[in-house]
């Protein structure tokens, strides 16, 4: 089991509207660069939002697709109204490898299949106030934890040895330390690190996103409605 | 008849019903849901999944099974149920390998349906991934056992309506499986692609070939309304097989 073991009984529940305690602190941040939490988003001024430090967002892809990021990247000409918002940090949306502010928000795609992806997240949660798992992926493993089913050496056997297309005269195995160690099963994000939000989908609707982040950037109890949460 | 007519209240609600009706019959043509998955509409009560608990006269019972009596007080739609629910339906995703993302089933899938009515984000519990074996011997229809949620609706459909009695569980606890009646597997049965059977699955489990993935995003049954949308509009008793 790598890391630390999150609370399994009760990983967040998005639509709960429960707020954890540090949501305050983002609230405070957001809203009052912006706007009275109340105020649509169409009317933030982006001079009064200038002004202040923005809150900072983290992404992250680790055993995913890019899907998730690229959902995120449907929210089309809203990201015009993210920018004025928000500033990323740590993300491959702005290529930053590594954390140089404390974040507000740190949006995981992705569940954990190698030690790297653990640390990863681990460093996810040093540096980010809320942790939202975006996506199956994050959320239940995904397509990657098809292989949870099968013993590892099964796996490899299959991928490096015994696989109808394999051409492996040497019988090697991956071992080049450069590698990031593989790990017995593919881990959801909520088993490794504890995780406030779960936002299901392959990938969550770009509407689903953008009414996630903002509702978390305002403080306000999100009730997303019955199209916006699916599994597929 | 109207002097053997039963009188009980759901939820404070006055409800009806005919003697041999149960809880769940009365609810529905009373245009109160109570969420279900192993009751099919034409299929004798089974009483599997429990999902449809209630509490008659404080006493958890499941509403497909129970028969109205006159003068009972049930609870349906209650905070409580609801998270009895919910945990039993987190329960039947982490018992199986559920696989929404690429499941031709989805969309369509009542267990996933349910998922959504309830609010489910991800089950509270760890993921058991239990190895299952797919049967996939015969030209036309499969069985894929990680989907499987052991509600008999093709067992009892099999035996009710297609008069074939193909299919039966095998195994106890966790090894429970859904198995045709030949070591050979579905080929070496009567089973065809236009049986009850197939059609009564409420998951991704025992499914036709080659017509997955035909109805667009947007345009399945569960897409824009919750699954009970038709039994709470007053609509007749839906068949979910449609």
């Amino acid at each position: 089991m790598p890391g630390e073991k999150a609370n399994p009984k009760a990983p967040a529940n998005v639509t709960a509207g429960k707020k954890p305690a540090k949501a305050a602190g983002v609230q405070k941040k957001a809203a009052s660069a912006a706007a009275p939490k109340t105020q649509p988003l169409e009317m933030v001024q982006p001079a009064a939002a200038a002004a202040k430090p923005k809150p900072k967002i983290a992404t992250v892809s680790m055993a995913g697709c890019f899907g998730c990021h690229m959902s995120l990247l449907d929210i089309d000409e809203r990201i015009l109204k993210l920018v004025e918002l928000v500033e990323f940090n740590k993300s491959p949306i702005d290529d930053i490898k590594v954390f140089t502010s404390r974040c507000a928000i740190g949006l995981l795609e992705g569940g954990c299949c190698t030690d790297e992806n653990v640390h990863n997240l681990q460093e996810f949660r040093k540096h980010c106030d809320i942790l939202v798992s975006v996506g199956d992926c994050a959320t239940m493993g995904g397509v990657p934890a098809m292989r949870n089913m099968i013993t590892l050496k099964e796996c490899l056997d299959e991928a490096y040895q015994n696989g109808p297309t394999v051409y492996n005269p040497k019988n090697l195995m991956p071992n080049d330390p450069e590698i990031p160690l593989i790990l017995d099963r593919v881990y959801p994000c909520h088993e490794v690190v504890k995780i406030d939000y779960l936002l299901p989908g392959c990938p969550p609707s770009a509407d689903t996103l953008y009414a996630a982040i903002t509702a978390l950037l305002f403080g306000e109890p999100l009730k997303l409605p019955y199209e916006l949460i699916k599994y597929d | 008849m109207s002097d053997k007519t039963i009188t009980f209240t759901i939820d404070e609600v006055e409800v009806k019903a005919r003697p041999g009706q149960t809880i769940m019959e009365a609810a529905d043509e009373a245009a109160i849901y109570i969420p279900r998955l192993c009751s099919l509409k034409g299929l004798s009560p089974f009483g599997a999944c429990r999902v449809c608990t209630v509490l008659v006269n404080g006493r958890p019972q499941s509403s497909c099974t129970q028969p109205a009596a006159p003068g009972i007080v049930v609870e349906n739609a209650s905070e409580r149920l609801h998270d009895i629910r919910q945990d039993i339906v987190e329960m039947l995703f982490v018992e199986g390998n559920h696989f929404c993302m690429f499941c031709e089933k989805s969309g369509n899938c009542e267990l996933q349906a349910m998922g959504y009515r309830l609010g489910m984000m991800e089950p509270k519990y760890p993921r058991l991934w239990p190895r299952r074996e797919l049967d996939a011997s015969h030209p036309d229809i499969f069985i894929d056992r990680d989907r499987c949620i052991l509600c008999a609706r093709c067992i009892r459909a099999s035996r009710e309506q297609d008069g074939k009695h193909i299919l039966g569980f095998l195994g106890r606890g966790p090894h429970k499986r859904v198995t045709p009646d030949s070591s050979d597997g579905l080929v070496q049965t009567d089973a065809a692609v236009a049986d009850a059977a197939v059609a009564a699955c409420p998951v991704g489990s025992l499914m036709r070939k080659r017509v997955g993935f035909g109805i667009p995003i947007g345009q399945r049954k569960y897409d824009h309304r919750p699954i009970g949308s038709d039994i709470e509009s007053g609509a007749e008793v839906p068949d979910e097989r449609k």
